[in-house]
Parts: C-alpha cells; structure tokens; sequence
C-alpha cells in the first residue's frame, strides 16, 4: 500500500517533471496563459458579430474547454513520452503496479489543468466585464476539478493510442478541436444537429460547461449535482478505459516485440 | 533568372515536403473545417446579415495564417534540427534567397484551408460558391499567398531569438492574428487601436482582396496593398535575417538547438 501510494505521488510528480521538463515559462505563459484569453476573445468577438450568445457563455465555455489542452497534450506525453526518450522498457520491466504507475501522472496534470482554466476564466472574465459573483467561485473550481478529471480520462486513452502511433500532436489537435465542437462550449447543444448533440453529451467537458454557466447564473451547487455527477462517471469511464487501454497496449507491445518502437 | 530558378525550384521542393507531413495537413485542412463548423452553426443561428461564404473564405484565411505561421516561425530551427542549416547557410545564394521559398510554400499550403473550408460549406451547410470577380479572385489569391509568405520571412527570422523555440511564439500569435485582422469579426468591432495595428499584417488585406473578389466590391486597392507590404517584409526579413547570420558566425552558434 504504502508503495504503491509512493508510486501514485512521489513516481507521478518525478515523471511529469522528467518527461514536460520543456514546459518553462517560455512555453507556458504563451501557450497555457495567453493563448486561452485570446480563444476566448475570439469566440466572444464571433458570437457578437454573429449576434448568438451572451459574452459569459463564451467565456465560460472556452475556459473549460482549453482545460483539455493541458489534460490530453500532457497527459499523452506524461506516458507516450518515454517511449520517446527510450525509456519505456524500463518502465514496464518494472515491478510497480501499473495502476498508480500511469494515474499517479494524472496528477500533475490535472492541478495544472484546473489552473490553466481557472485563471483563463478570471482574466477574461476581468477584461470582459463578467459578473460570476465571488461566492460561486469555490463551486466553479470544484467543476473546473472534476472538467480536469474527466479529461485526463481521455488524456489516458490517446496517451495509450501514443504508444502506438507516431504523430500523436496530431491527434491531440484533432481531439481539441472536436472537443471545441461537441462540448457547447460555442454552439449550445440544443441548436446541434441530434447525433451531434448525442456526442457532445458522451464525451468529457460538455457537463462541467453547462453546470458552470448554471452557477455563475446563480444556482447553487445541489442544482447542478446531476450534472456534476454526470461528468465525474464519464470521467471515471474515460479513465477505466484509458487504463485498460494501456494495458492492452503493454500487452500486445511485449508480444509484438514493438515496446521501443518509435 | 537564376533567382526565379532557385525560388521556383525551392518552393516546388518544400510544397511537396510539407504535403507530406501530417501536422500541416492537419493545420491546413481539418482545423480550419472544424473552426469553419463553429462559424457556420454560430452565424446560421444569428440574427446578422453575414453571409456563410463571407464566414468560409474568412476560415479558409485562418488555415493559410496558421500555416504559414507555424511553417515560417520555425523554418530556421526545423533546419536546425535537421541538420541542414549549415549547408543552406554555406551555399553560395544567400540565405534569404533560400528561404523564401520555404516561407512561400507555407503559406501557399494555406490553400488547402481555403479549399477545404469552401468544400465543406458547399456540401454541409449549403454555401454556394458564386464568384463575383472570378479573373480578379484568381489575382487575390497568389497576391495573399505572396503577402504571407513573405510575412513568413519576417518570422522566421525573428522567431529564432525567442529562448525556447518558435512554437510557442506561434501559438501566441494564431489566435490575436486572427483576431486583428478581421477573418471572421469585422475590424469596426473590435476597440479603435486594433485597426491601425491591422493595416501592417497582410492577412488583412489577403481576406479583404478575397472578399471583394468574391463578394462583389473594389478588390484592387487590398492587392496593391498584399504586393507592397510583401515588397516591405522582404526588405525587413532580410535585414533580419543578415543580422542573425552574422551573430550566428560571430558566436559560433548556427547548429545549437
């Protein structure tokens, strides 16, 4: 127990220090900082010139969803990234139970994904003018957290793709663009076609952004439980499957002799 | 006449690699159909009077930005990470005569934005592709292509002083750019200083040479300007670019990463 605790905290933070040693304050303030404020910027600008919307369901909605920058790009590299640096064999040579050994990275990435959509929303929120009370902000963090967990769940699932595949930045970009579709962080779900909306409601985010907007209009946190509860099973789905994939994915390596294969 | 050959000869090769790479042909087709798909739903849904192909070719100007930004930015450390910027540098035609093409072919693998976004609106959303100008929309578009990818000189020189590498810059700079320069909000919008800012980046002019070829309008004024702030760049790039050789040699720091 006490090990396997080791490996989830002390094994977690050590190789996500390791594998995003790249991510200095170079990288991070134009990439995790500035950028989210100008998404969002822009899709306020496009809802008003296209007269949809009200500026806090852009700002709201974009926030969240850049959470997935951090959740799915650094969680991919957090696993996929020793691959990379040749270091994968030794991983898994390892006797280390596999479950702390992959979620314990999940950690990291997950508190740096609640602050990347936390400050992207105060910032913009500042510039723009939002009114979210003060008081819903501990509920909105606490949605942000479970936002950030359910898509580092899916973070696990093309960490374990990136054990196989090569162009893994590619498929990161396409999953944010789509998750900037599908979630009604720009289009409400209502106005989507009915098979779009049925994927918006299956996949990460989508509920999280829907119970903040709720809050920052003044329901309490018992009002949006359903959806907080909604999004928190969808994340544990995303991490079973994650996981499981993950296995999979170390099994079928040792069996095609392809672990190292990059 | 050696110039053109070496420019012609250049673009062609660098056109076919970045074909290959899938990260460009992600940037060029999938990201602005799916940036084209949130402008679609939003504007269908609105009460203005913007029409979607105004919305398309707007999209399509994001993909030829994004392209061009992220290929330019980091041409010079792609080099260096291959392992081929000493020879470039070494050859006897200047170093800016080399990478002018490379920055050319990014911007014009930005075209593969322009005609996917057009496709997509045509076959899922309906958006009829009726040109207005069609000889002056065929001017247009090499004119943009000209202006960006001489814009993509600016930042390729430029880009390499910043510490950790150009894609981080280039991910601060996609979502502004698209912002100031009126792709998909029209600049009287946006707060007073924005539009002085915007009459220095060709994407400006590259959208609006588009539109009016388009959409009816006086194209001719956005294509001067495309060609002259081109005409601009090269000279600014080149200043550039002379200036970071020279300390690249002096500091003997050409192939460092």
């Amino acid at each position: 127990m006490t090990t396997s605790l080791r490996i989830f905290f002390i094994g977690g933070v050590t190789a996500y220090r390791g594998l995003i040693n790249w991510l200095s304050p170079w990288i991070f303030i134009p990439s995790l900082v500035v950028t989210p404020i100008f998404q969002i910027l822009l899709f306020v600008y496009i809802g008003r010139a296209a007269g949809v919307q009200s500026d806090e369901f852009f700002v709201i909605g974009n926030a969240i969803q850049y959470a997935s920058i951090p959740c799915i790009f650094s969680m991919t590299h957090a696993i996929a990234g020793e691959r990379f640096q040749q270091t994968l064999a030794y991983l898994l040579v390892s006797p280390a139970h596999r479950l702390p050994l992959f979620l314990g990275r999940a950690l990291p990435v997950i508190l740096n994904s609640i602050f990347v959509a936390a400050f992207a929303l105060l910032v913009s929120g500042l510039i723009l003018r939002i009114d979210v009370p003060v008081s819903a902000w501990p509920a909105i963090l606490l949605v942000i957290a479970v936002a950030a967990f359910a898509c580092t769940g899916l973070g696990l699932i093309t960490a374990a793709i990136g054990l196989r595949v090569r162009e893994t930045a590619v498929l990161n970009n396409i999953i944010f663009g789509l998750l900037l579709i599908f979630t009604g962080a720009n289009v409400p779900l209502e106005e989507m076609p009915g098979w779009m909306e049925a994927i918006g409601r299956s996949v990460p985010l989508t509920h999280a952004i829907e119970a903040a907007r709720e809050i920052a209009n003044g329901a309490s946190l018992g009002d949006v439980s359903g959806l907080l509860g909604t999004e928190f099973a969808i994340g544990v789905v995303y991490t079973f499957v994650g996981y499981q994939a993950l296995r999979f994915m170390e099994y079928s390596s040792r069996k095609r002799a392809s672990i190292q294969i990059a | 006449m050696n110039a053109l050959r070496l420019i012609w000869a250049g673009w062609k090769f660098h056109l076919k690699s970045l074909t290959l790479s899938g990260f460009f042909i992600l940037t060029s087709v999938l990201q602005p159909v799916i940036f084209a798909t949130i402008a679609f739903l939003m504007f269908r849904a609105g009460a203005g009077d913007t029409t979607l192909l105004y919305v398309s070719l707007g999209s399509g100007m994001m993909g030829i930005w994004s392209s061009t930004l992220f290929g330019s930015g980091g041409a010079i450390q792609w080099q260096r990470w291959q392992g081929t910027l000493e020879y470039l540098i070494a050859v006897p035609p200047s170093f800016v005569m080399v990478l002018v093409p490379l920055t050319l072919a990014t911007s014009t693998i930005g075209l593969y934005s322009l005609t996917a976004t057009l496709l997509w609106g045509r076959l899922f959303f309906g958006v009829p592709f009726d040109v207005v100008h069609p000889l002056l929309f065929a001017v247009a578009i090499p004119a943009t292509v000209i202006g960006l990818g001489l814009l993509g000189l600016v930042m390729a020189a430029s880009f390499i002083l910043w510490r950790s590498g150009a894609n981080a810059l280039s991910n601060l700079l996609e979502y502004p750019v698209w912002l100031a320069t009126g792709l998909l909000v029209p600049l009287s919008l946006l707060p007073n200083w924005v539009e002085p800012v915007s009459w220095v980046l060709a994407p400006t002019w590259g959208v609006r040479a588009i539109r009016e070829s388009a959409l009816g309008g006086d194209p001719f004024f956005p294509v001067v300007m495309c060609v002259l702030l081109g005409g601009v760049y090269l000279v600014l790039g080149t200043i550039l670019l002379n200036h970071f050789e020279r300390l690249a040699r002096q500091h003997a720091t050409l192939s460092l990463t």
